[in-house]
């Protein structure tokens, strides 16, 4: 019986079909909504960052402003890699997964000692030393102005290969990330060690006095998620076939917990997803009607934090506990807006 | 017979305040041991420092003829050692179910399995439950820990503690907060875990204690101040001093 219950979290759910139905046809309505196919791009890269931020912000309680350091990272690794060795889609994700990767652990190995406000200020500290030094060492990253012209290589697949010039065909890329990531991630915050990541944020005392070494589990999910904030990184310096340092700045890095905390990323998977989107749709469709709409959505972000701390995610949670009776045409919609944790 | 857990000499200062000194204890298996002594005695600090929450300044501590002096808690707890908290420490937003799960041995050891889903092995399960079944939460696997009443949690804070299948099993004052019947209830707990496992226990009340304890420890002013099986205890002029504010 119990184990009937307990065992009912499977590979794909109803609510990722959904999401990712809404996502591979996005190029063939996007604009009939009057928005523009690269805004899809933009989005499906900074929900595949978001969720990545997840694992450490949601899941392990771990409060990082300073992640911006690893999309950058990410992003500058793949260029350099391109510009100087040579142009290869492969090797250079590979490579520039493994520098935030390096990047991430070398950063972990400090900061997975502490949690909460030392926490947080440990990160914003080793973020605003890889900002500084992405400002600085002209050389390597060319100071402000960033990596020019990286170049958006074919993905070749030895025996088909397929150019990714186009935003479309570059959407389309992304997706297949996208979904990898989302499968990937699924299945390790509901497996053991997920549970276990949950089970430190709740109360990192008890976790070690049942035997876990905190610190190490502290350790594998900064180091992880700093791996796909760089994948998210790579993502993004194809997209502007360049890298800047503006990423890696702290309000970069407070925009992806801002997106993380609107959405519900404490109480929903898909909280991130949510708040990528509300954060784009409020930069390009507010930003029409004001120039101040930072402003306006630093005040929703106000809001949420004193009214709704949970977030959209947690929103649409208490008014479904809400209602009596659901109606079934809505049911799918509902369920996937109101996924808990488990 | 030679004692499973020995701490010799065991010394812990915070700044200029000594809170243990010289600290002697031995505990002996399959005994429940007692350490009781008045607010402030330095009873739970003695307990972080046996279990690994504070480093001793001094001392060693032996636990199955090894030395685990200064091992963090995690280690210890490996070691066989679990332990429950005065406070209640468990976690709030998982199920009773869950709560057990976690801290299993079989899932700690595997704490790194990134694609298998916490207990799907039946086995792991059926462990879980039986746990649940002995601290007396059968029917309960899916309440919201936080939703549990207080001495509901007070039973899955040992049953937290059971799920590593200890060989030592510490537990800090397990009374404490506990209406009379919820305590008679967990007096039937206790005994009954008795006859499984080595128990230590701190214990503010002195009759809790002295109808479960084999031996009691009688901790005050930082120190060991009296020894011996709870009849002998009872006379003593320093506990009497210590526990009832009795003149010696």
């Amino acid at each position: 019986m119990i184990v009937r219950k307990i065992a009912a979290q499977d590979w794909i759910t109803k609510e990722m079909l959904l999401i990712f139905v809404i996502l591979v046809t996005l190029p063939l309505w996007i604009e009939q909504i009057g928005l523009y196919r690269y805004l899809g791009v933009e989005i499906v890269i900074w929900m595949i960052y978001g969720l990545g931020f997840n694992l450490l912000l949601g899941y392990s309680g771990l409060p990082s402003f300073g992640h911006g350091a690893f999309f950058g990272i990410g992003a500058y690794a793949f260029g350099l890699f391109q510009l100087w060795f040579f142009e290869n889609l492969w090797l250079a994700i590979v490579f520039a997964i493994f520098a935030s990767f390096i990047a991430g652990a070398a950063v972990a190995c400090f900061v997975s000692h502490r949690r909460g406000i030392y926490f947080a200020l440990m990160t914003i500290a080793f973020g605003q030393i890889f900002w500084f030094i992405a400002i600085k060492w002209h050389s390597v990253t060319g100071g402000e102005d960033g990596l020019l012209n990286i170049p958006r290589a074919a993905a070749d697949f030895g025996i088909f290969a397929f150019d990714l010039d186009s935003n479309t065909e570059l959407f389309y890329f992304v997706f297949i990330v996208f979904v990898c990531i989302v499968l990937l991630l699924w299945r390790l915050v509901h497996s053991k060690f997920g549970k276990v990541l949950q089970a430190i944020r709740q109360n990192e005392e008890r976790a070690r006095f049942i035997g876990y070494n905190v610190w190490l589990f502290k350790w594998v999910a900064f180091t992880l998620s700093a791996a796909i904030a760089g994948l998210a990184g790579v993502l993004f310096s194809m997209a502007q076939q360049g890298a800047y340092p503006d990423v890696m700045a702290l309000h970069a890095s407070g925009i992806i917990v801002m997106m993380t905390l609107i959405g519900g990323g404490f109480v929903s998977f898909w909280g991130p997803v949510i708040g990528v989107t509300i954060y784009f749709l409020a930069r390009d469709v507010l930003g029409i009607i004001t120039e101040a709409w930072l402003l306006w959505f630093g005040l929703v972000f106000v809001l949420t934090v004193l009214f709704k701390p949970e977030g959209v995610a947690g929103a649409w949670q208490e008014w479904r506990k809400s209602r009596t009776s659901t109606v079934s045409g809505y049911q799918t919609l509902l369920q996937f807006l109101s996924t808990k944790k488990r | 017979m030679a004692p499973i857990f020995k701490a010799s000499e065991v010394h812990k200062r915070f700044g200029d305040h000594v809170v243990l000194e010289n600290i002697n204890l031995q505990f002996k298996s399959d005994c429940l041991s007692g350490i009781m002594g008045p607010n402030g005695a330095g009873k739970t600090t003695c307990f972080n420092v046996l279990t690994g929450k504070y480093k001793p300044d001094r001392g060693r501590i032996e636990f199955q003829g090894e030395d685990i002096t200064g091992l963090a808690p995690h280690e210890i707890a490996r070691k066989g050692i679990s332990r429950s908290f005065q406070t209640m420490n468990l976690f709030n937003e998982f199920t009773v179910l869950e709560n057990i799960l976690i801290a299993l041995k079989e899932v700690r050891e595997h704490g790194f399995d990134f694609m298998h889903l916490l207990a799907r092995e039946s086995e792991v399960a059926a462990k879980a439950e039986k746990i649940l079944s002995l601290v007396g939460l059968s029917g309960k696997e899916y309440h919201r820990t936080s939703d549990l009443a207080y001495g509901d949690r007070r039973s899955l804070e040992i049953g937290v503690a059971l799920a590593a299948e200890p060989s030592l099993l510490f537990l800090d004052e397990p009374t404490s907060g506990l209406g009379a019947k919820a305590t008679t209830q967990l007096l039937d707990l206790i005994h009954r875990l008795k006859q499984k496992y080595t128990i230590v226990m701190i214990e503010h009340d002195m009759n809790f204690l002295f109808e479960l304890a084999d031996s009691i420890s009688v901790i005050h002013w930082g120190q060991v101040i009296a020894y011996g099986t709870p009849d002998t205890l009872r006379d003593n002029k320093w506990v009497k001093q210590s526990m009832l504010g009795e003149g010696a």
